[in-house]
């Protein structure tokens, strides 16, 4: 899932500074499941921004979509903003770029930074595991990613900055490449390590520019 | 030097944190003659300094002979090939890859990182270069570069087994010599270079163990808890703890290390990395009796 985490009050009352009647637009998929963005945050940021904004006659209303990144759910917003001056969304940034693209011109803003790709791997804790590389090698890692986990996305085993398995940059951040040592040692695989992994084609990440998927048995066929 | 089977000396020299050429020309003088080969650090701890391709062309200009750092935080394999060829093309030829401290340890934490290539890669690259005379894409290149590539050896990092294993992937991809973290647990040490020798790497390539004077006990215990992948033994501190001269004594025990040193099976040579405290290499070498150099 995608996880993200609301900007801090002062931030988003700045940016909507100056607007009278203000949607807050919540989403019911994953920042839902992280708490940061579904219907009862966005609830609760509408009444903290009433407050919060002392301009006389601001009005503060939300609304919270299955999902703001499909074009069926988002539907309806083109005439629940009829009333409104500004659209604050708190979705992930692919849920504020579609609504913002259905309301072409009419002003989308984001209350919540989105962070990673992860997990709540306790409750309360969420930990990012994937970063859409484009070209999996988790068969390699015994299951854990060091594109993802690795501070260098090391691809050759754990540099010279691991130790007591932790990362060099941190005390807190556990070295992914101990943990994927560990678990190959387990499986009774190290030999994995030993290979040489030559440079690999990060073309199918975001380095090759933005990314899309086509299928054609999905797609709809105007021609037939 | 270590193709003739002399014991090996090198040192390192960091480029300043701006663009004074004299100091790299003060450092270099320092040092010249008690070193047959100094390391010009690229970009050490992620603090933005002169670019290590540019000192040690300085250096070099000094009569020294330079090894060029290259890091794979700060360049993907565009800007590290083109560099490999800068480099060669002025006549620098001793080139260590490292993979680089992550930024946050420097004066830019929010920069961007790179690593589109990590060390491994890199001398991968560097070897292919020069042997097959092609770039990572496979183009040809007309001008081989004249290339010696080394790499790094950290015994005491974890997990302890996998380090003779990422050493010998190193040696696998092309590294023709080697530069440890510097030795301040010897124990450690000791049985690192067993396993080395037990898998007969130290036959394919040169391992030179990593010195480093240190000047406080404060600093010694700063390294022995703070500095990921540094490893200090309590005996270390507690003789810089009790000395009355500690600096007389850092050398000592510095000197002392590159005797031990050299009794061990495999070793080629050292590298003195007195950082910050350059002015010390002279002594060092002279006392542990490996002056003039050959
Ligand atoms: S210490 Fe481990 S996680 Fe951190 S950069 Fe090195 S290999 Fe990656």
């Amino acid at each position: 899932m995608i996880i993200g985490e609301l900007k801090p009050l002062n931030e988003i009352a700045a940016k909507v500074q100056g607007y009278k009647r203000i949607l807050v637009a919540g989403c019911g998929g994953c920042v839902t499941v992280c708490q940061t963005g579904g219907a009862a945050q966005a609830e609760t940021l509408a009444r903290l921004l009433a407050l919060t904004l002392d301009e006389p006659k601001t009005t503060v209303e939300w609304i919270s979509p299955t999902r703001q990144c499909e074009w069926e759910f988002i539907e309806p917003l083109r005439e629940q903003v009829q009333n409104f001056d500004v659209v604050l969304s708190i979705a992930c940034g692919v849920g504020v770029q579609a609504v913002a693209e259905l309301l072409a011109g009419f002003p989308v803003l984001p209350g919540l930074n989105t962070t990673f790709m992860g997990m709540p791997v306790q409750p309360g804790q969420f930990e990012e595991r994937c970063q859409a590389c484009g070209d999996c090698i988790l068969d390699l890692t015994a299951g854990i990613c060091p594109v993802a986990r690795c501070s260098k996305s090391l691809l050759n085993g754990p540099c010279g900055g691991s130790q007591n398995g932790k990362c060099e940059i941190s005390p807190d951040t556990p070295c992914a490449w101990q943990l994927i040592y560990e678990r190959l040692e387990l499986m009774g695989k190290l030999e994995n390590l030993e290979k040489l992994v030559l440079p690999r084609d990060w073309s199918r990440s975001r380095d090759g520019g933005p990314r899309r998927m086509v299928r054609e048995d999905l797609s709809l066929d105007d021609e037939e | 030097m270590l193709q003739e089977g002399h014991f090996a000396v090198t040192a390192e020299i960091g480029p300043p944190r701006s663009c004074n050429t004299e100091f790299v020309r003060r450092k270099g003088s320092l040092v010249q003659g008690y070193a047959d080969a100094f390391n010009v650090t690229d970009n050490q701890t992620a603090i933005a300094r002169m670019s290590s391709i540019a000192a040690a062309a300085i250096l070099q200009q000094e009569g020294l002979e330079p090894v060029v750092q290259m890091t794979c935080r700060d360049r993907n394999r565009i800007g590290l090939q083109s560099d490999i060829l800068g480099a060669a093309a002025l006549g620098l030829t001793n080139i260590l890859c490292l993979t680089g401290d992550h930024q946050s340890f420097g004066n830019h934490p929010e920069a961007k990182n790179v690593f589109d290539l990590d060390s491994i890669q890199l001398i991968h690259t560097a070897r292919m270069m020069r042997d097959e005379g092609r770039f990572i894409c496979g183009d040809e290149i007309k001008v081989r570069p004249q290339l010696f590539i080394g790499c790094v050896a950290n015994p005491f990092a974890d997990p302890f087994p996998f380090r003779v294993v990422r050493l010998k992937k190193k040696i696998e991809a092309g590294a023709q010599f080697v530069q440890t973290q510097c030795v301040l647990e010897m124990d450690r040490f000791r049985r690192f270079m067993e396993m080395v020798c037990a898998e007969g790497l130290h036959e394919k390539t040169a391992i030179l163990a990593g010195v480093m004077p240190i000047k406080s006990a404060r600093m010694a215990r700063y390294m022995q808890k703070n500095v990921a992948g540094m490893m200090v033994s309590d005996q270390l501190c507690e003789r810089l703890e009790k000395a009355e001269d500690v600096p007389k004594e850092a050398i000592n025990i510095v000197v002392e290390q590159i005797n031990q040193i050299r009794e061990i099976p495999g070793v080629r040579g050292i590298h003195i990395m007195a950082v910050a405290w350059e002015e010390m290499v002279p002594e060092i070498v002279r006392r542990a009796g490996l002056y003039p150099r050959p």
